[in-house]
């Protein structure tokens, strides 16, 4: 099992996302995270998806994506050095005395407080998903009262930039499904009669 | 209406397009439909009309194109898909909203499962009701997206010269498939905007022709390697033309050929029985399942492992390495891992493969095919005195018809048998639901085959249960006096589920047994031929006589009714663990 974040440039189209959604649905295919956003250009949205399963699976999720006629362009970005970001609003159950507190964990993750109640604080984190999960556990023994988070999105690093203007690199082979015999080792299935 | 300005005042000026020499009057959304549909070379519609699509069919009153009508639209999505097999043009069903396009989803899902080109054009309310649950509203565009290649729902008729050429380039390249255009009754009456642009807009679909020519020498020199090579050619040799490609290639490099349901015809089996192994997988011959599970090399030209073919993942063809050429990547290591994959158009691919093959003698693998073959050819027991035995009727069929006849079929045990014992000649001669497996395509599928290729006999072999799903259809093929021809191997059972109740389930025959009308006197109430046929002696004067009825002609063979298709591999064995029936 492995986490895969898959970058997808779609035509902005009605009916676009029910379509990926769809096919994940009906090829039985894990969704973690999907988010859709307009990019520069009015013609096309961006699509982050992160989906774990084994290298069968997400090898097959990419060439599926590809089938879809919408779609324009799709990275494995798990394969390239990006920067990856989800976006947290998270209330948390805080009465006065203890504001002190959370500002302290607030400052440590670099996160803000974007709203205060008479009994709760609303903390804005940013970062990877590890981070938020991380900040999320220390909030717990407060109280949470609620919470959203938008998905990872994600950007490849500059220095790869070269590297995904060309060809994508081979993805590595999954594992057999059949056995593996070679004429040397003795054969796990018998010959038919001769 | 007032004149259209000249030209945007803030426009700068533009040097004068091409296509303005007689200004277009407007046109309206149908009009441009079927304009572009006889662009795309659209001879013959079949569908059936209803309210939401009513304007269309109001244009097509004076449009040069046929209009066959069926009498359900399933029956006119499969006469689409018979015509596109037939003849490898993308076939065209036009019907109307909710209770049209749903019945037309069994037709859709069928051509995608078998990727046959087609283009579907359906009613719609209009965009205005469009989510308010309107009479004969149903959301198509989402019943149909997981049994189409791409489906659209088309909002502004400026955007439908563009969306139907999409719709054509899109069903016939590539992997093949059906394309879905729903289309909502305003958007066909309202007129669009003068030169309205239909070029295509596709930026992410690069359907793959050529293969990487790395990829295609290793293929050729683990061909030449090889000493116990097999062709695995399944319908992607058939849809990309390239049987020619491939016969030069099995003979060029000496190897046996094995066709899937849908590769039958891709080598001809008289001409090349020295090379043909016939069908491979669940009930395909004993010769072709062996020669696959002892093959050191499989090469697979547009086939895709289906588990019917391949039986049991695990010990698929245990000593080979696998070559895996097809247009679709994503069929490529999808249920089997492939040592050499090509991505690309078949014929193409072996084109550029063939200058790379050498000639190999591989005289004890042919020896040990020969061998398979004379011990375990396609056989079945003689009938007691009289009694008609189903693999009979397809000799015969084979014989009287000089394995020349466009075969149909439906779903179960005969459709097995006519792939055994019909001898395949020619592409595009076999047409069958191989992939979603749909009873009652045979009869509507001939119909199609019939209108798509007029010079050639065509024949519906179908099973009792397969033709009455849909054999209201006889009033269309009465209708317009089709020369279609329709032979039931008529058992009484739902066959294939019988044969599996039996071995599987000890005899508990659950709702599979079938009480059937008089097949002849049901033909000649839709006003077509019927013939009955209970005795094997008067067989061959039955089959000569039906075809020689020009019209349409069900014949109704009585055969024996327990008999079941060998060889088998039962569901979770090896492709080599057949149960051969007693025959061997």
């Amino acid at each position: 099992m492995s986490k895969h974040i898959f970058s997808v440039l779609v035509q902005n189209q009605p009916g676009v996302l029910a379509h990926i959604a769809g096919m994940f649905a009906a090829r039985g295919f894990n969704i973690d995270s999907l988010v859709v956003g307009r990019t520069e250009d009015p013609a096309f949205s961006h699509m982050v998806i992160v989906s774990s399963g084994d290298d069968v699976t997400m090898e097959q999720i990419r060439k599926q994506l590809g089938k879809i006629v919408t779609t324009v362009k799709i990275r494995d970005l798990s394969e390239q050095k990006c920067v990856e970001r989800d976006l947290m609003l998270i209330r948390v159950h805080c009465p006065p005395e203890r504001r002190g507190e959370l500002r302290d964990l607030t400052e440590v993750f670099r996160a803000s407080i974007v709203d205060v109640g008479p009994s709760s604080v609303m903390i804005q984190l940013t970062g990877t998903e590890d981070k938020i999960e991380a900040f999320v556990e220390l909030c717990r023994p407060y109280g949470i009262k609620q919470l959203s988070r938008t998905g990872v999105i994600a950007v490849p690093r500059a220095s790869q930039e070269r590297e995904h203007d060309g060809p994508p690199a081979p993805a590595a082979r999954p594992p057999r499904v059949r056995q593996a015999t070679t004429s040397s080792q003795e054969t796990a299935v018998p010959l038919p009669p001769s | 209406m007032a004149a259209k300005p000249q030209a945007a005042p803030s426009a700068p000026p533009q040097p004068v397009a091409t296509s303005t020499a007689t200004p277009q009057p407007a046109r309206t959304g149908a009009q441009l439909l079927v304009d572009v549909l006889l662009e795309e070379g659209v001879e013959v519609i079949f569908g059936f009309s209803g309210g939401a699509i009513l304007p269309t069919f109001d244009v097509l009153y004076e449009a040069p194109i046929r209009f066959i009508m069926s009498r359900c639209e399933q029956g006119a999505g499969h006469m689409a898909d018979g015509y596109a097999r037939a003849t490898g043009k993308v076939g065209t069903v036009v019907v109307t909203s909710g209770p049209g396009a749903t019945n037309l989803t069994t037709a859709l899902a069928t051509a995608y499962m078998d990727s046959i080109p087609m283009v579907a054009i359906t009613g719609q309310v209009a965009t205005a009701a469009i989510g308010n649950d309107a009479f004969q509203e149903a959301d198509v565009v989402g019943v149909t997206r997981p049994v189409t290649k791409h489906n659209v729902l088309v909002k502004n008729a400026d955007d439908l010269p563009r969306v139907i050429r999409e719709a054509y380039h899109i069903a016939r390249t590539g992997r093949p498939g059906p394309v879905l255009v729903d289309l909502p009754k305003d958007v066909q009456v309202k007129t669009a905007s003068a030169g309205c642009n239909g070029e295509m807009n596709l930026p992410g679909y690069r359907p793959r022709v050529k293969g990487n020519s790395r990829q295609i020498r290793l293929a050729a020199e683990a061909i030449n390697a090889s000493e116990r090579p097999v062709l695995y050619v399944g319908g992607g040799v058939i849809s990309s033309g390239a049987s020619a490609e491939l016969r030069q290639m099995a003979r060029k490099g000496n190897i046996p050929v094995t066709t899937t349901l849908l590769g039958m015809g891709a080598i001809d089996e008289v001409q090349d029985a020295d090379l043909a192994l016939n069908m491979l997988g669940m009930h395909g011959s004993a010769y072709a399942n062996f020669a696959v599970q002892a093959s050191d090399l499989l090469i697979a030209v547009g086939a895709r492992f289906d588990d019917r073919v391949t039986g049991k993942l695990e010990t698929f063809a245990p000593h080979a390495r696998i070559i895996h050429i097809d247009v679709d990547p994503s069929s490529i290591s999808k249920n089997v891992d492939v040592d050499i994959p090509v991505v690309g158009d078949a014929r193409s691919v072996l084109q550029d493969m063939l200058p790379l093959i050498e000639y190999r003698d591989r005289a004890a693998w042919f020896e040990q095919i020969a061998r398979w073959k004379a011990q375990y050819p396609f056989q079945y027991q003689q009938a007691p005195e009289g009694t008609i035995k189903p693999q009979h009727v397809i000799r015969e069929l084979s014989r009287l018809t000089d394995n020349d006849a466009i075969i149909t079929t439906g779903v179960g045990q005969h459709q097995m048998w006519a792939a055994q014992f019909y001898r395949w000649r020619f592409p595009r001669q076999m047409i069958t639901s191989g992939g979603l497996g749909t009873m009652g395509y045979g009869f509507p599928a001939a119909m199609g085959a019939c209108i798509g290729v007029p010079d050639r006999q065509v024949i519906d072999i179908d099973g009792d249960g397969s033709f009455l799903m849909t054999c209201n259809e006889l009033a269309t093929a009465a209708e317009y006096r089709l020369p279609v021809r329709v032979v039931i191997l008529n058992n009484h059972w739902q066959g294939m589920v019988r044969q599996w109740q039996e071995l599987f389930f000890g005899r508990r025959y659950m709702a599979s047994r079938m009480v059937n009308p008089s097949f002849a006197k049901v033909a000649e109430a839709f006003g077509c031929t019927g013939i009955d046929v209970r005795d094997v002696r008067d067989l061959p004067d039955a089959i000569a006589r039906m075809l020689a009825t020009p019209g349409p002609v069900v014949m109704d063979v009585h055969v024996e009714p327990e008999e079941n298709v060998y060889p088998m591999v039962a569901v979770g064995k090896s492709l080599h663990e057949m149960e051969m029936g007693g025959m061997a």
